[in-house]
C-alpha cells in the first residue's frame, strides 16, 4: 500500500499558539482515512497545511512522493489534491450548473481555451454528477437559494467533476439533517469506491467516522495522540479523556 | 416558458442593437453639430465597458485603468512621429518645427500607432498586473490609483515625450469636416468592436471563471483555477480596448499633455467608474446604458447649471453608492430576475430537465 501523502514532523505556530506541533500522518492511496480531535486541536489547520493555504514552519509534506510544502493553493489542487470547506463555499449567485462548470479541471489548460465555451460532454458530465448527488432536478437554481445540506452536496459534486485523487473534507456531515447522513455516507463511500478517489475526512460525527474510515488518527491540542483501526480508537483511553475533556 | 422568456429577450436585444447601430452610423450627419459630443459618448461607452471587465466582472474595482489610455496615447503619438522624425527633436522645439506629414505616412503611422497602443498597453497590463494582483479590494483600487497617478508624473517629467509641456500631434490632411467624420467614426467603431467582443467573451468559461475571482477567489483557487492568469488577460483585454481609444482620442484632440488630456485620474479616471455603477455592474448593457445617461447628464449639467456641474455630478455619484448600489440593470435583474434567464423556481427548473430528455 502506497501513500498518498505524507506529513512528517510539521509545526504550525500562530503567534504564541501552537496549532499542529511535530505532527506525522500517512494517507494511503485508495482509502478512507479519518481525522478526529476534540474542537481547536488542529485538525482544520492541518488541512490548511496541506493544501498551502499557509506556509507551514517545520516539517515536510509530500504528495506521491512530491514535496508540496512550498507550492501555492492553485498549483497543489492541479496535482490532484482538492479540499472543501467546513463553512460550505459554493457560488451563491450562481446556478448550480454554472458551479459545475467552474470546477472543471484546467489541469492542462491551453490559453486560448479560456475563451472557449463548454464543451457538450462537460455539461453532459456535471449533470450525470449532480444526478448522482440528487441535485439533478435543481440544476438551474441559483446555488444560494438551496439548503445548507444540497449546498454541502453541491461542493461536493464540484469537487467530483474536477476529478481529484485525493479529497479533503473538512466536517462533511455538520449542519446536516440527519436523514441526508446515511446518503452523504453511501456517496463518499461510492466516490472511494467507484471513482477511485482517496479521502482524508475531518469528521465530529463518530458514528459517521467510525463507519466510514478504515483508519482513524487523532489529535488534541495540537499533539497527535492516537492512531489506529476504528475500534482500536473507539477504545482508546487517552482518545476518550481528550473528547470527554479529563487531562 | 423559459424559451418563450429567452426568446423575447433575444427579439428585443436584437431590435435595441439595430436601432443603436443605426444611430452611431446616422448621428453625424442627422445632429452635424453634436458629431466630437456623439464620439465622445462612445469613448464614455468604451471606457465603462472595459472598466467593468475588472470592476464589475471580477470584482477587482481599479482607479487606474485611465493608465492604459493614456499610455495608448503617448505611445501611438511616439509612434507617429517616431516614423518621420527624431521624436527628442521634435517634442524640444515645442510645436515650433512644423513638419508637413504626407497623407499616407500620416494614415500609415496614425495605424501603426493605433497597433502599437494596443498592443503595448496589453504588455502593461500584464506588468503590472504581476505587480498589483497580490492585493485584494480597496488595497489593490488604491494601488492602480498610485500606479496611474504616478504614470502621469513620471511622463511629465520626460523630456523625450515633452514632459509638461506635451506633444502636437500630426496635422490631420483634410478639411474639418470630414476630419470630424473620420474621428466620430474611429470612436464609433472601437466601441462597437470592444462590446462585440465582450459579448462573445462573456458567453463562455471566461465570464464564469471571472465571476468565480468575484464571488470567492479562495474557492476559486482551491478548485485549482488560473486564477492569476484569468486575471492578467482580463485586464489585458481592458488595457488593448482602452490602448486603442486612447490613440485615437490623442489625434482626435490633435494636442496631448499628461496631466489633464492623457491621464485625467479624477475626472475620466472616476467617471469610467461611476458610468458603470449607474447602469449595473456585472452586465454587458449597464455600463453602455450608464455611459449614455451620465455622459447627457453631465453635457445637460454644464450647459444649464454651470458653475454648480460638479456638485450635481458629486450628487449623482453619492445617490448611485449610497442608495442604488446595484445601478439600473442590477436593480431591475433582482425585480424581474426571470427576463435575465435567471430560473427561480423549481417546477420550471424540473419541466426544463423533463422538457429535455424528451426531446432527446
Amino acid at each position: 500500500m502506497t501513500d498518498m501523502i505524507e506529513v512528517s514532523g510539521v509545526s504550525k505556530h500562530y503567534g504564541g499558539v501552537i496549532a499542529n506541533n511535530q505532527i506525522s500522518l500517512n494517507v494511503p492511496s485508495g482509502r478512507i482515512t479519518g481525522l478526529i480531535g476534540p474542537n481547536g486541536s488542529g485538525k482544520t489547520t492541518l488541512f490548511n497545511s496541506i493544501v498551502g493555504f499557509h506556509p507551514i514552519d517545520e516539517g515536510s509534506i509530500t504528495f506521491e512522493g512530491q514535496e508540496i510544502s512550498k507550492m501555492r493553493v492553485p498549483q497543489i489542487a492541479r496535482l490532484g489534491l482538492l479540499r472543501t470547506f467546513q463553512q460550505t463555499r459554493i457560488y451563491g449567485k450562481m446556478n448550480c450548473m454554472d458551479n459545475m462548470m467552474i470546477s472543471v479541471p484546467q489541469r492542462h489548460m491551453p490559453l486560448m481555451r479560456m475563451f472557449k465555451k463548454f464543451p457538450a460532454e462537460t455539461l453532459e458530465r456535471a449533470e450525470s454528477i449532480l444526478e448522482f448527488v440528487g441535485l439533478y432536478q435543481k440544476r438551474l437554481l441559483p446555488a444560494g437559494s438551496l439548503s445548507f445540506g444540497q449546498q454541502k452536496l453541491l461542493e461536493f459534486a464540484m469537487a467530483l467533476i474536477n476529478e481529484p485523487k485525493i479529497l479533503l473534507l473538512d466536517e462533511p456531515t455538520a449542519g446536516i439533517n440527519p436523514t441526508l447522513i446515511n446518503g452523504l455516507i453511501d456517496r463518499l463511500r461510492r466516490a472511494n469506491e467507484d471513482f477511485g478517489i482517496t479521502l482524508f475526512v475531518i469528521e465530529h460525527n463518530m458514528r459517521v467516522i467510525m463507519n466510514l474510515a478504515d483508519n482513524i488518527y487523532c489529535l488534541a491540542h495540537g499533539e497527535m495522540l492516537a492512531h489506529g483501526k476504528p475500534d482500536e480508537i473507539q477504545n482508546d483511553k487517552r482518545v476518550i479523556d481528550a473528547y470527554l475533556g479529563a487531562h | 416558458m423559459t424559451a418563450l422568456v429567452k426568446k423575447r429577450a433575444g427579439l428585443g436585444s436584437i431590435l435595441g442593437q439595430a436601432a443603436i447601430l443605426a444611430f452611431g452610423v446616422a448621428a453625424p450627419f442627422l445632429f452635424p453639430a453634436y458629431t466630437f459630443q456623439i464620439a465622445m459618448l462612445w469613448i464614455m461607452i468604451l471606457f465603462a465597458l472595459t472598466w467593468d471587465i475588472m470592476g464589475g466582472q471580477m470584482g477587482y474595482n481599479s482607479l487606474g485603468n485611465i493608465l492604459f489610455f493614456g499610455a495608448g496615447m503617448y505611445i501611438s503619438a511616439v509612434v507617429q512621429i517616431g516614423i518621420v522624425y527624431d521624436v527628442a527633436e521634435y517634442t524640444a522645439a515645442f510645436g515650433a518645427i512644423k513638419i508637413d506629414f504626407t497623407e499616407a505616412q500620416y494614415y500609415i503611422g496614425f495605424a501603426l500607432g493605433i497597433v502599437a497602443a494596443a498592443v503595448g498597453c496589453t504588455l502593461f497590463a500584464a506588468i503590472f498586473g504581476s505587480m498589483v494582483f497580490g492585493l485584494r479590494g480597496p488595497y489593490f483600487a488604491i494601488g492602480t490609483l498610485g500606479v496611474a497617478i504616478a504614470a502621469g508624473e513620471l511622463v511629465g517629467g520626460w523630456d523625450y515625450v515633452g514632459g509638461g509641456s506635451g506633444i502636437s500631434m500630426p496635422v490631420f490632411p483634410g478639411d474639418v469636416e470630414p476630419r470630424a467624420l473620420f474621428f466620430y467614426f474611429l470612436c464609433f467603431i472601437s466601441a462597437l468592436a470592444t462590446f462585440v467582443f465582450l459579448r462573445w467573451v462573456y458567453s463562455g468559461r471566461f465570464k464564469t471563471t471571472i465571476n468565480a475571482i468575484r464571488d470567492d477567489e479562495e474557492k476559486a483557487e482551491a478548485m485549482g483555477i488560473h486564477t492569476t492568469r484569468y486575471k492578467i488577460v482580463a485586464w489585458g483585454i481592458a488595457a488593448f480596448f482602452l490602448g486603442i481609444s486612447g490613440a485615437i482620442f490623442g489625434n482626435m484632440i490633435g494636442f496631448i499633455e499628461p496631466l489633464e488630456v492623457a491621464f485625467p485620474t479624477v475626472t475620466l479616471g472616476i467617471f469610467m467608474v461611476v458610468m458603470s455603477l449607474l447602469g449595473g455592474k456585472g452586465t454587458l448593457w449597464g455600463p453602455v446604458l450608464g455611459a449614455t445617461l451620465f455622459h447627457l447628464l453631465k453635457e445637460v449639467t454644464w450647459i444649464y447649471l454651470l458653475g454648480w456641474q460638479w456638485v450635481a455630478l458629486g450628487t449623482l455619484i453619492i445617490v448611485n453608492v449610497v442608495f442604488f448600489q446595484q445601478g439600473i440593470l442590477g436593480w431591475a435583474q433582482d425585480k424581474w430576475p426571470q427576463f435575465f434567464g435567471i430560473v427561480v423556481d423549481e417546477k420550471l427548473s424540473a419541466q426544463g430537465a423533463a422538457a429535455r430528455e424528451a426531446a432527446e
